[in-house]
C-alpha cells in the first residue's frame, strides 16, 4: 500500500529521497506488515492510515499528551515522536493487539473497566499501554510509583484516580503476557 | 504536525555518519532516539533536508566498568542508563537523574548522548556530566578526541562538535559517594526550572545547574567555596554568582537564582560531606 | 420512581457499557472514520494578533503537490447568509462583531483564519498552506481587561468601544446600599480568573461527506452538540436543515469547548458542497489552543458587608469579562450563568451584581466547565475567607452562620432564583469530620509555632451551582436564542428489544449506562435488552445536547417520562387483553398482572408484540409500542456540597502540593454512584489545574505563549493528589428522578478550595491573595512582597 505518494519511486530499505517513499517492514500485534511511506511519515501515521489500526490517538504536537503511546518491541513509546522508519524491522503492540483473539480483555484493561478508570476514552489507548509497560518494569508498585510511571500520559476527564486504582489492581492480579 | 518533508539515510556505522554528515554539512540532522529533533520538526520549528538516522549504529549502547571510570556509548537510552547496575553502583548519582528525564516513553528512546549533544541547558543529563567532570568523546573525519565536559557546552544548544563529528562517548568518574539530584518542576514530566547536580568526593564538590544559562552551567563560586572550607550554607548562598538565568513562563531571573540557593542548599545537604 | 418496582440498577455502580469499545480500539472518533476519496484541508492562520489584510497570494500554493483548491476568505464570502452564529444577545444593545469563517479584511486574533487549502492528504494541504503568502499591516494588539475596557485602542473600530454590553441584576439597590452603610465588617477584594485553555485530549475533527445524489450531506464532527451545529451550519450556509444530518461519532471530551458552532464545521460543508467530494479537517493541539475557544478571563470586585457576628447582609459585585475577538455561540451569556450565585450558599438579603463585557484581541471565549458558576464561587468563597480573616472567626464556623438553613428550602434568594433543595450543614459536617478539621488545625497551629519551612494550608469551599439548563422561559427572559428542553423516545421492538434515544449528546459521561439502569428498572428488563442511540440528528431528531450539567436532570428525566407513557400504553394491552381493568393490574417484574389473580399476567415482551401485530388491541389505538416527549424542566436544580482541600507549602520554594482533598457532593439521587464519582474526580482535577497549573498567556503584541501542552500545563497523574470523596443525598423536587447533576460540580468546587488553602497557609506571613495558577514563581513573589524578611530566613 501506497502512502503520500506525489512522484518518484520507492528508494528500498534504509534511505530515502526527500518525498520518496521508502519501504518499511513492521510486525504490529503479531502480524507482519511491508509497506512503502515517505521518511516523515510518524509511526502513529503509519498505524492509524496505513495499517489501519485506529486505536492509537494523536492529543498533542510536542510529545506531552502520551495519547499516541504504543509498545516497541515491548515497551512504551510515543508513536508520534518516531518516524515510522524507525520502527523499520520492530515490533509493536497497539491497543488492538491487547485483548485476546476471543476479545477477552486483557487484565489492564478489564480494570481500567472495572475502576472506570475512563470517560471519554480518548486517552485511554495510550494509557492502558503506558500502564502495561509500567507493569512490565514495576510489578507491584506503590501509588506513587504508579503515578510518577504515568507522568507521560495525559487525561482530562477522570483526574486519574480512577486510574491509578486500576492500574494498582491489574498490578495485584496475576501479570498477564503482553501482546504477542 | 507532520514533519516537512525530508531526506532520509541511515547509517551503520560511526564512520558511516561521519561520512555523511561531511557531505551534507548543515543540511543534516543526526537522528539517535529522535526525542529532541523530533519535536521540533513537528512544529516545524526545525527543517532539515536530510536526517541521518544514527539508531542502528553498532556497538554504540553500552554501559562499561573502566574501573576509576565509567564509559557509556552514546546511544545508550536513559531507560538503560537507570537500570545500569554498573552506574547504580559507580555513578549512582547519573543513574537516578536519568530516572528523572522526560517521562518513561522518552527514557525508553531517549538516548544519553542525544541529550548531552543537543546542549539544551534545561536538559537533565549535561549538568549531572558536567558536576562529575566527565569527558565526552567525539569522532570525526581525523578520528577521535576527548572533550572535557566543562569545554563541551559553548552556547545555546552549541556545543563544542566540529560540524563533522558524531559524540560516540561518555565518560563518568565513579563517584559512589555522596551525590543528589534535586530537579525543581510544576509538572512531573517537564525541563527543571532549576536543577542541581552533586557530588561530594574525597573533600572535593561537584555542583552543576540546570536552567540557569545559556548553557549547562557549573556552580563555580559555590565550589570554590567549599574548596575553600565556607559552611554549605554559606558556599550555597552563592549558587547563582556570576550566572544570567533565563526568564520564560515558569520563572524570572530573579525567582531562578532564589531556586539555585535554596537548591543547592538541599543538595549539598543531601550528599553530605 | 416509586410508580415501579425496582429490578436495582439504579443506585448501584454498574459497569460502563461505552467501555469495551474505547478500551479496545474499536471506538470511532471522527479521525477514526475512513471515508474514500475524501479531501484534507488546511487553514492558513493569521500569526499577529490584529491587522489589516493587505493582500493574500494563493498562487505558489495552489500550485503544490496535491492542491485541489485553495480559497480566500474574499473567495468564499458568498458561502455565508451571516456570520458565524452567537445565539445570546444578553441585552438588545449588545454588540457583535460579524465573524466569519475566514477573514476578508481584518484579522483580530492570532489563529483567525484567512485561506483554506484543500488537498489529498494532511500533510500536502499544511504543506501548502505555508506557501500562502499573506501580507499583514499590523494594528494595535489589546490584550489586557482593563486596558481594554478604557478603549485606548479598539478592537473593532467600527463599534468605536471595545465595551460588548453591561449587564446587571440589582434587584434592590437601596438594600444594598443600607446594608452596606450600617455594616460592622466589610471586605472589599479583587481577584483574577485566569484564562484557561478548555484542552479535551481529542482536539476537534469534521468530516463532511456529500451525497452523490439529492444534495443531502452529512458532517461528523467532534462536537458535544450535533442537534445546535445541524440548525446553525443550515441557517449559515443557507441550506434547508432536512439535506443537513450532523452525526457526533465517539467525542474525546468537550468540556464546553466542543459546545460551539466554529468556522471549520461551516469551511467543510461548504467546501464538500462546492468540490462535490468529501473533505475533512483534524485539529493539531497547537491550532486547538488557538482555534478552539478559551474559558474563564475576568477581573472580579466582590465586597462583602457583614454584621458583627459575621452575617453577611450584603453582596456587591462587578465583573470585568474577557469575549475575546468575537462572540461564539454563548461567548456572552457565560457571565450571567453565574451572575445569581456570587451570594452562593449563603442567605444574604442584599444583592447586586453588574457585568461589563470587553473585546480583546484574543481567541473568543465561551463556556467552559462551569461556565459562570466556578467564577461566582471562586469570588464568594474567596471573600468569605477574606471575611473570616477580618472577623476573627473560624471559616468553617462563619460558613455555618450564614448557610441557607434546610428549612429554608424552597429558597428565595434575593437574585431571583428559587433554590429547589438543599442541606448545606450537612455537607460541611460530613467534609469536616472525614477531613478531621479540627486535627489538621491544631497541626497547622503547631508548624505555624516552630515557623515549619513547609506550612500547612485548609482550605473550605461550599458551592452551590444552578443545573439542569434550563427552564425554556427563563432562558427567554434573559435572551437566550433556544429552550432548554430535551427529548427522548422509548420504543419496544418486537421482540422486546428496547430502543431509548436520547437527544442529549454524551462525550464521556456515560448516558449510554445511566439511561439504561433508567429504562431497565422502570420497565423491569434486564439492561442488556436496553439500547441507547444518540448523538446523531438522523436518529434522534430533536435535542439539546449536552453542558452545563444538564444531560439525566433534563435528558434523564425525558428519557424516564417517555417510558412511563410507553407503560401507558402497555397498560391500556395488557387491560383490554386480560379483561380487567387498568386499575386492577400492577406492574412488577416487566410483566403486567390482575391484582390477587398473579397467573392472568402479560409480560411487556409480550405486549410489545401484540403492539406489533395489532391483531388484538383496544379500538381506536396505534399499533407499536413507543413514546415520544420533550421535557421542559420547571426550575434549575442546585447541586450543592463542601469541598476541603489541605495543602503543604514549602515557603522556601513556593511549591504547594495537595496532602488531602476531602469532596462532599449532594448530586441529588444517585443513578450510577461510579459514574458520579468519576464526574467529581476529573472536575476537580480541572478546578486544582486552574488554581495550580494552567493559564493561557498572551504577551503584550496578543501572540499566545502557551500554545503547546508543552507550555499550557494540564497536569498528569503525578501532579495530583487521591481524593477522598463522600456525598449526602437532598433529591430535587424539580424532576421525578430527584436527581440534580455532578458534571460541573467538582470544578466549581475545588478551585477555591485550593486557593483558600495556598493563602490560610501564608495568611500569618501577610499573603492575602495570590493570582492563579499559584505557581511557586507566584508564591516566592507573594511571600516576597508580603515581607523583606524572607529572603534572608531563606537564604542562610
Amino acid at each position: 500500500m501506497r502512502y503520500w505518494i506525489e512522484a518518484g519511486q520507492v528508494t528500498g530499505r534504509g534511505a530515502s529521497e526527500k518525498g520518496v517513499p521508502m519501504r518499511v517492514q513492521v510486525r504490529v500485534n503479531g502480524v507482519e506488515h511491508e509497506d512503502e511511506v515517505e521518511p516523515r511519515v510518524l509511526l502513529v501515521h503509519y498505524l492509524r492510515e496505513v495499517v489501519g489500526l485506529t486505536g492509537t490517538n494523536v492529543g498533542c504536537d510536542t510529545s506531552s499528551c502520551g495519547a499516541c503511546t504504543v509498545l516497541l518491541d515491548g515497551e512504551s513509546v510515543k508513536s508520534c515522536t518516531l518516524l515510522a522508519a524507525q520502527a523499520d524491522g520492530h515490533e509493536v503492540t497497539t491497543i488492538e493487539g491487547l485483548a485476546s483473539p476471543d476479545g477477552t480483555l486483557h487484565p489492564m484493561q478489564a480494570a481500567f473497566r472495572e475502576h472506570h478508570g475512563l470517560q471519554c476514552g480518548y486517552c485511554t489507548p495510550g494509557m492502558v499501554m503506558a500502564a502495561v509497560s509500567l507493569l512490565a518494569e514495576h510489578p507491584s508498585p506503590t501509588e506513587a510509583e504508579v503515578r510518577e510511571g504515568l507522568e507521560g500520559n495525559l487525561c482530562r476527564c477522570t483526574g486519574y484516580h480512577n486510574i491509578v486504582k486500576a492500574v494498582l489492581a491489574a498490578a495485584e492480579a496475576a501479570p498477564a503476557p503482553v501482546g504477542r | 504536525m507532520i514533519p516537512a518533508a525530508f531526506e532520509y539515510r541511515r547509517v551503520h556505522t560511526v564512520e558511516d555518519a561521519v561520512a555523511q554528515l561531511g557531505e551534507l554539512g548543515d543540511d543534516a540532522k543526526l537522528l539517535a532516539g529522535g526525542h529532541s529533533l523530533l519535536p521540533l520538526m513537528r512544529l516545524r520549528l526545525a527543517t532539515p533536508a536530510v536526517v541521518v538516522d544514527i539508531g542502528r549504529v553498532e556497538g554504540l549502547s553500552y554501559v562499561r566498568d573502566e574501573g576509576d571510570q565509567v564509559a557509556i556509548g552514546a546511544l545508550t537510552r536513559h531507560r538503560d542508563v537507570e537500570i545500569s547496575p554498573v552506574l547504580r553502583e559507580m555513578v549512582p548519582l547519573l543513574a537516578h537523574a536519568a530516572s528523572q528525564v522526560g517521562d518513561p516513553q522518552v527514557r525508553h528512546r531517549g538516548t544519553i548522548g542525544g541529550s548531552l549533544a543537543h546542549g539544551d541547558p534545561a536538559s537533565d543529563l549535561p549538568a549531572v556530566v558536567l558536576a562529575l567532570g566527565g569527558t565526552l568523546v567525539a569522532q570525526g573525519p581525523g578520528g577521535r578526541r576527548e572533550i572535557p565536559a566543562g569545554e563541551f557546552f559553548t552556547g545555546f544548544l552549541e556545543t563544542a562538535l566540529e560540524p563533522g563529528e558524531v559524540l560516540v562517548e561518555v565518560r563518568v568518574p565513579a563517584s559512589p559517594g555522596g551525590w543528589s539530584f534535586q530537579k525543581f518542576n510544576r509538572r512531573a514530566q517537564d525541563w527543571a526550572i532549576v536543577g542541581v547536580a552533586a557530588v561530594r568526593r574525597n573533600g572535593s564538590s561537584g555542583v552543576a545547574l540546570v536552567n540557569m544559562g545559556s548553557t549547562p552551567v557549573r556552580a563555580r563560586a559555590t565550589e570554590e567555596a567549599l574548596a575553600s572550607g565556607a559552611s554549605v550554607a554559606d558556599a550555597a548562598a552563592l549558587a547563582a554568582e556570576g550566572l544570567d538565568p533565563p526568564a520564560d513562563l515558569n520563572a524570572s531571573p530573579e525567582f531562578r537564582a532564589h531556586l539555585a540557593r535554596v537548591l543547592v542548599r538541599r543538595a549539598l545537604e543531601e550528599a553530605g560531606g | 420512581m416509586t410508580t415501579t418496582e425496582s429490578r436495582g440498577f439504579v443506585g448501584t455502580p454498574v459497569r460502563r457499557r461505552e467501555d469495551p469499545a474505547l478500551l479496545s480500539g474499536e471506538a470511532r472518533f471522527v479521525d477514526d472514520l475512513v471515508v474514500s476519496g475524501a479531501l484534507h484541508f488546511a487553514l492558513v492562520r493569521s500569526p499577529v494578533a490584529h491587522a489589516r489584510i493587505r493582500s493574500v497570494d494563493t498562487t505558489a500554493a495552489a500550485s503544490m503537490p496535491g492542491v485541489v483548491a485553495v480559497f480566500t476568505g474574499a473567495e468564499l464570502a458568498g458561502d455565508w447568509l451571516g456570520p458565524i452564529p452567537c445565539a445570546w444577545p444578553v441585552t438588545a444593545d449588545m454588540k457583535n462583531p460579524p465573524h466569519y469563517p475566514l477573514a476578508v479584511d481584518e484579522v483580530c486574533y492570532a489563529g483567525d483564519g484567512v485561506a483554506v487549502v484543500v488537498a489529498t492528504s494532511d500533510a500536502l494541504a499544511r504543506d501548502a498552506a505555508g506557501s500562502v503568502v499573506v501580507d499583514y499591516e499590523e494594528l494595535p494588539a489589546v490584550v489586557d481587561l482593563e486596558d481594554a475596557s478604557s478603549d485606548r485602542a479598539l478592537v473593532h473600530a467600527a463599534l468605536g468601544t471595545n465595551r460588548a454590553y453591561t449587564w446587571e441584576l440589582i434587584p434592590d439597590p437601596d438594600a444594598v446600599e443600607r446594608a452596606f452603610a450600617e455594616a460592622a465588617h466589610v471586605v472589599s477584594e479583587r481577584y483574577i480568573q485566569q484564562r484557561l485553555i478548555p484542552s479535551a485530549m481529542e482536539p476537534r475533527g469534521v468530516l463532511a461527506v456529500p451525497e452523490p445524489f439529492g444534495g443531502n450531506l452529512t458532517l461528523y464532527a467532534s462536537t458535544q452538540t450535533p442537534h445546535i451545529v445541524r440548525v446553525m451550519v443550515a441557517a449559515t450556509l443557507g441550506m434547508p436543515e432536512s439535506k443537513l444530518r450532523v452525526v457526533a461519532p465517539a467525542v474525546g471530551g468537550g468540556f464546553g469547548s466542543k459546545i460551539d458552532v466554529y468556522a471549520e464545521d461551516l469551511l467543510a460543508v461548504a467546501l464538500a458542497r462546492r468540490l462535490r467530494r468529501p473533505v475533512r479537517w483534524r485539529e493539531e493541539r497547537s491550532e486547538n489552543t488557538q482555534a478552539t475557544i478559551h474559558g474563564r478571563g475576568q477581573v472580579q470586585h466582590i465586597e462583602l458587608a457583614a454584621d458583627a457576628e459575621g452575617r453577611v447582609q450584603a453582596v456587591r459585585v462587578r465583573l470585568l469579562a474577557d469575549m475575546g475577538a468575537y462572540l461564539q455561540l454563548v461567548t456572552p451569556g457565560v457571565p450571567l450563568l453565574g451572575a445569581f450565585l456570587y451570594h452562593g450558599v449563603y442567605d444574604i438579603p442584599a444583592y447586586s451584581f453588574s457585568c461589563t463585557a470587553v473585546f480583546t484581541t484574543t481567541t473568543p471565549t465561551d463556556a467552559y466547565r462551569g461556565a459562570g458558576r466556578p467564577e461566582a464561587t471562586y469570588a464568594i468563597e474567596r471573600a468569605m475567607d477574606a471575611l473570616a480573616a477580618k472577623t476573627g472567626i473560624d471559616p468553617a464556623e462563619l460558613r455555618r452562620r450564614n448557610y441557607i438553613r434546610a428549612e429554608q428550602f424552597p429558597y428565595a434568594s434575593a437574585a431571583g432564583l428559587v433554590f429547589d433543595s438543599g442541606n448545606y450543614h450537612a455537607g460541611l459536617d460530613e467534609a469536616l469530620s472525614v477531613v478531621r478539621y479540627d486535627e489538621l488545625r491544631a497541626e497547622q497551629a503547631d508548624r505555624r509555632a516552630r515557623g515549619d519551612r513547609v506550612q500547612l494550608g485548609i482550605g473550605l469551599s461550599s458551592y452551590v451551582e444552578m443545573c439542569g439548563l434550563a427552564p425554556s422561559r427563563v432562558l427567554a427572559s434573559l435572551n437566550y436564542g433556544a429552550g432548554g428542553w430535551e427529548a427522548a423516545t422509548v420504543r419496544i421492538l418486537p421482540t422486546g428489544k428496547v430502543q431509548v434515544v436520547t437527544g442529549s449528546s454524551p462525550h464521556g459521561q456515560g448516558h449510554e449506562t445511566a439511561w439504561s439502569q433508567i429504562v431497565a428498572d422502570e420497565l423491569g428488563v434486564p439492561m442488556e435488552d436496553v439500547e441507547v442511540l444518540h448523538g446523531d440528528t438522523a436518529v434522534s431528531p430533536h435535542g439539546l445536547d449536552t453542558y452545563g450539567s444538564r444531560s439525566l436532570s433534563v435528558g434523564g428525566t425525558a428519557v424516564w417520562l417517555a417510558g412511563q407513557r410507553v407503560l401507558d400504553k402497555a397498560r391500556a394491552i395488557a387491560a383490554h387483553q386480560l379483561e380487567a381493568a387498568e386499575d386492577d393490574l400492577e406492574y412488577t417484574s416487566g410483566a403486567f398482572s390482575v391484582r390477587g389473580s398473579p397467573e392472568r399476567s402479560l409480560p411487556i415482551q409480550a405486549i410489545a408484540f401484540e403492539a406489533f401485530t395489532a391483531h388484538n388491541l383496544p379500538d381506536g389505538m396505534e399499533a407499536n409500542l413507543e413514546a415520544s416527549i420533550s421535557w421542559d424542566p420547571p426550575n434549575f436544580t442546585f447541586p450543592s456540597g463542601t469541598h476541603v482541600a489541605v495543602v503543604e507549602v514549602d515557603t522556601e520554594t513556593g511549591a504547594v502540593r495537595i496532602r488531602t482533598y476531602v469532596a462532599v457532593d449532594d448530586c441529588g439521587n444517585q443513578i450510577n454512584p461510579l459514574i458520579v464519582a468519576g464526574q467529581v474526580h476529573g472536575g476537580v482535577a480541572q478546578g486544582v489545574a486552574q488554581a495550580l497549573f494552567e493559564e493561557a498567556v498572551y504577551d503584550e503584541a496578543g501572540n499566545l505563549l502557551t500554545s503547546t501542552l508543552a507550555d499550557y500545563l494540564v497536569p498528569s497523574a503525578a501532579d495530583l493528589p487521591a481524593y477522598t470523596l463522600s456525598s449526602t443525598v437532598t433529591p430535587s423536587p424539580t424532576n421525578p428522578l430527584g436527581v440534580k447533576g455532578v458534571g460541573e460540580a467538582g470544578t466549581i468546587a475545588s478551585t477555591p478550595a485550593v486557593m483558600n488553602a495556598v493563602v490560610d497557609a501564608l495568611r500569618p506571613r501577610g499573603v492575602t491573595d495570590i493570582v492563579m495558577p499559584a505557581s511557586p514563581w507566584r508564591v516566592w513573589e507573594a511571600l516576597e512582597a508580603s515581607s523583606g524578611e524572607t529572603d534572608k530566613e531563606v537564604g542562610a
